[in-house]
């Protein structure tokens, strides 16, 4: 299996997410400016400020050049995992439903949250047990996930609520606590917590390779 | 006649230029004579005392001098790290001066080729019950450090906040960054090669920052200082961003001969220190630099401090390779100059000379000052305004301490940085004594499989150092090393930001004199070589100086990253004693206790004794490193009392502790509870793993329930940890909605 993180001017997880992706894969870093995925099984699009979130998060890196690329290799089923700013670069594609708001505290927050897996049939969460609990932590000022009500109601009906916060500890605002989300055909997750900041029990919990490790754990599909 | 008194120049120093130079300086040549020997550039009245500071030790790769000091940690790594100021711009605009403090302090790292890894601050304000203003200052200087740490990727690891009244009208905003570099890679400044290409790159040159660190960072601060905004950078962390990563490729490459960022001074100051460390010229073409206002002057263009720019020296055929990684960083790169043999710095304007200055008159022949230093005939500082009223018992002493805005939880502000990023965090703030990074791993697997790490630590009380400069000085430094050793670390280097006052007046140099005094005599008690540093001077606004706050940063390392100390309690059952020296001998002068009572800075700080502490420290760590240990902390501000209830705290997890033991040792029980004074240790663990320690650890208590539970001279107390926890984590908010 391996993955590619995609480097735009201004990422800052990405070593993070290729160190996380190496523990059950190869892993590698994509640049912005490529036009082809360089033959991936996998995409993950990582947290930071891309293009310093100048205009709108995620509104700049969504034109990159290789986001063409992601968006063909995602609609034919590939896996795609946006952490964080990534997750706002989907949502600026359109490949995912909704948008992410500023934080209720209008503050960057960082801390470890809980979180409820709602879907274990997303290619991100396979190797999850539905409504086990998992320790992953936040850090952003741009989480607060919204989507209009009847938006929210077919994303239910088709399993795309994911990830949600444990009762209590929602951390930003977002409706329905909601923590990460799916497309329609579950190959495409975004997500606000960073599961590549809990891959090691020395630097915290490892509940967050059970993400990379379902991805890992599929056949590769041909891109 | 009076332009360079404008600039800050003496009529004596004008006088010394004049001699340099043969003749008249034209504006120009005034404009960059007045930086170079500003006190924030030239040190003039600070290098003769940090001379006398210990630089050298077996870890050393690189002392002072240099954009960032480094020391070997091993494995063929260096960690260079540096602590900087920006206060004045930070009293100024709170978010920009703070978030470009942090952007300096990286850029001084990654100058010398290694990458950030990791932030520290230190913040002091005014009383935030009392001043809307320093409830503004904390905000927006927490905001600006989050913002500019957070969007680079660099984690905020930790920090420490103090408010005292003396920091009224001059907050101060330190910044510590740690970064990480094979040790054969750093890059030094010194330009070399005649011939060779002066490339400048990163961000545009604006008008912003013009004369920051003549006007703003080496004077006292006014009443209405909204004229001096201009004076304070804007930073973009994005640009930074970028610069960084150009800058690492440029290096690891090898296409740079040297490299400098550019700070205070902006060019002239990078310019004059390459040459001069390289003893060469340059010659600059302002005309080249790219600009954000095409109106710019000569003067203007030389010591704008435009932040995010680099400066390097490139060898002709390898201008067109770094001109190439800089364009795929979508970051903008000129050459604006050469190097030359003349060492003169010779300013061109679209190839027309407006400045000519010997190199060595700028940076050698700063006039260098002997400060005048006499004692204060009487106290500086009023006695702040009491909280705690006469006659209230231990347990309201406890908790109003422990909500109270020095000793509250950090959480509100920690929790708006990022501590995560790089992955190597293994102690979060609040988590131990001192921030823990692990190291990356070594393909050799030297140390069989245990991993590495760093240890940092940041402190410095201003009340202690105001009531005994020498022993708060010796203090700080102490406490830094107990940090250390609380995780298990050994310290390996130290830098130093230095904020004081007018040197120029007596007392002030009195107690910078004796600050640096304590500072040398703790280094070389406990063998930590001091690398590089800064001083922040005249710190002083309408309400007097601030108190003499000697921020000191200890960089270490520990052997194996999962034995990392912790500060909470861990495990009902463990057994809680106390490592103590013999010289420990808590006192409530210069305590928090003393403060909120509203007690004057009167009275002797207890004297340390550094050769015994020295041994103290090395025990709690090889505690610590065996693992016999599941918690260790510090007893510091707020005295035994605090200690306890802040390993309550981080455990959530009671504990009955009799004092009764101690009370031999300190005949006051308030001081035994509350009194403050270096040298003791609480730690917890399996009885029978603290029974190895003899009588080095005295055993107080057991780790259980849900109180802590206190019995001894002071009488029977007892303190729900619900209650401990929730006036602690809400002290600050608290304070923040007053």
């Amino acid at each position: 299996m391996r993955f590619g993180v995609i480097r735009f001017p201004g990422s800052c997880d990405e070593r993070d997410a290729q160190l996380a992706a190496s523990r059950v894969g190869d892993a590698e870093i994509l640049w912005h400016q490529d036009r082809e995925l360089g033959g991936v099984d996998a995409i993950i699009v990582p947290g930071g400020f891309s293009y310093g979130d100048h205009l709108r998060v995620g509104a700049i890196a969504r034109f990159s050049p290789i986001m063409t690329a992601v968006d063909t290799f995602a609609r034919s089923g590939g896996p795609v995992l946006g952490i964080c700013n990534g997750f706002q670069v989907l949502c600026e594609a359109g490949l995912l439903p909704g948008a992410l708001l500023p934080n209720v505290s209008l503050r960057f927050l960082c801390r470890q949250v809980e979180l409820d897996v709602v879907s274990a049939a997303s290619a991100w969460t396979r190797a999850c047990l539905p409504g086990e609990r998992l320790s992953v932590p936040v850090k952003h000022t741009t989480g607060r996930y919204y989507a209009p009500e009847p938006v929210l109601e077919e994303m239910a009906e088709h399993g795309q609520i994911v990830l949600r916060y444990a009762p209590g500890q929602n951390p930003n605002g977002s409706v329905g606590d909601i923590a990460g989300v799916s497309n329609a055909g579950g190959n495409v997750l975004g997500l606000m917590p960073h599961p590549e900041h809990a891959v090691d029990p020395l630097t915290g919990s490892t509940d967050g390779l059970k993400l990379f490790a379902s991805a890992a754990a599929q056949t590769p599909v041909a891109a | 006649m009076t332009r360079h008194r404008e600039l800050g120049l003496t009529d004596s120093e004008y006088d010394g230029i004049l001699a340099a130079l043969g003749r008249v300086p034209n504006q120009v040549e005034l404009a960059v004579f007045s930086l170079m020997w500003s006190e924030h550039c030239g040190y003039k009245h600070s290098k003769k005392a940090l001379r006398t500071l210990p630089t050298e030790g077996p870890r050393v790769v690189m002392g002072p001098g240099e954009n960032a000091g480094a020391v070997d940690v091993g494995g063929g790594l260096a960690c260079a790290f540096k602590v900087e100021s920006h206060n004045h711009p930070s009293a100024v605009e709170p978010f920009q001066g703070a978030a470009t403090g942090v952007g300096g302090i990286l850029r001084d790292v990654f100058a010398v080729g290694a990458r950030p890894v990791a932030i520290l601050d230190s913040l002091r304000f005014g009383e935030p019950r009392d001043s809307a203003r320093s409830r503004y200052l904390l905000e927006r200087a927490v905001a600006g450090i989050g913002h500019y740490g957070n969007s680079i990727g660099v984690a905020t690891v930790g920090g420490e906040i103090y408010f005292e009244e003396a920091y009224e009208h001059n907050c101060l905003v330190n910044a510590m960054c740690l970064g990480l570099i094979e040790t054969d890679r750093l890059i030094r400044s010194a330009a070399a090669g005649v011939g060779n290409v002066v490339v400048l790159f990163g961000a545009r040159t604006g008008r912003d920052g013009i004369g920051g660190a003549s006007v703003l960072a080496s004077a006292e601060l006014g009443e209405v200082d909204a004229a001096k905004r201009p004076t304070v950078q804007i930073g973009d962390p994005f640009e930074e961003k970028k610069l960084l990563e150009c800058s690492l490729e440029l290096l690891e490459r090898d296409l740079l001969v040297a490299l400098q960022d550019l700070g205070a001074a902006g060019l002239t100051s990078s310019a004059a220190e390459m040459a001069s460390k390289g003893e060469v010229g340059i010659d600059l073409d302002v005309r080249r630099v790219p600009l954000r206002e095409a109106d710019m002057e000569p003067f203007e263009i030389m010591i704008s401090e435009s932040q995010e720019r680099m400066l390097c020296v490139v060898e002709p055929e390898q201008v067109a390779d770094v001109l190439a990684v800089c364009q795929r960083w979508e970051t903008r790169a000129t050459a604006i100059g050469e190097v030359t043999d003349t060492r003169r710095l010779r300013i061109l304007d679209a190839g027309e000379l407006v400045g000519d200055l010997p190199v060595t008159a700028l940076v050698d022949d700063c006039p260098l000052y002997d400060l005048g230093p006499a004692p204060p005939a009487v106290g500086l500082y009023p006695a702040p305004r009491a909280v705690l009223l006469e006659g209230a018992d231990a347990q309201e002493i406890l908790l109003t301490l422990i909500g109270s805005a020095n000793l509250a939880s950090r959480r509100w502000a920690f929790e708006q940085y990022d501590c995560l990023v790089g992955s190597a965090t293994v102690r979060r703030p609040e988590a131990a004594d001192a921030a823990v990074l692990v190291l990356p791993a070594t393909p050799d697997g030297v140390g069989g499989g245990s991993r590495r790490a760093l240890a940092a630590s940041i402190d410095g009380n201003g009340r202690r150092v105001a009531c005994d400069p020498y022993r708060g000085t010796v203090e700080a430094v102490l406490e830094c090393s107990a940090n250390l050793a609380c995780v298990g670390a050994e310290p390996l280097g130290l830098t130093n930001c230095l904020n004081f006052g007018n040197p120029e007046k007596p007392h002030i140099a009195w107690q910078f004199t004796r600050a640096v005094a304590g500072l040398g005599d703790a280094c070389r008690a406990l063998g930590v070589p001091v690398v590089g540093g800064n001083v922040s001077l005249y710190n002083e606004g309408g309400g007097g100086p601030i108190y003499p706050t000697p921020v000191v940063g200890m960089v270490g390392e520990l052997p194996d990253a999962a034995r990392a100390g912790r500060l909470g309690f861990a495990r009902e059952g463990d057994a809680v004693a106390l490592i103590a020296a013999a010289s420990w001998a808590p006192s409530l002068v210069a305590s928090e206790l003393s403060k909120l009572r509203g007690e004057p800075l009167t009275g002797e700080l207890p004297q340390a004794d550094l050769g015994e502490l020295h041994m103290t420290h090395a025990a709690v760590r090889q505690a610590v490193r065996s693992g016999a240990l599941r918690s260790a902390h510090d007893v510091a501000e707020g005295g035994l009392a605090i200690a306890l209830a802040e390993c309550c705290i981080g455990g959530g997890l009671g504990a009955n502790v009799d004092l009764g033991p101690l009370a031999t040792r300190v005949a006051d029980p308030l001081a035994l509870l509350f009194g403050e004074g270096p040298g003791a240790f609480v730690v917890s663990g399996p009885a029978d793993a603290l029974r190895a320690f003899g009588g080095a650890a005295l055993a107080l208590g057991t780790v259980g329930g849900d109180h802590l539970a206190l019995t001894g001279p002071p009488g029977e107390g007892s303190v729900a940890i619900g209650e401990l926890a929730r006036v602690h984590a809400h002290g600050l908010a608290n304070l923040l909605r007053w």
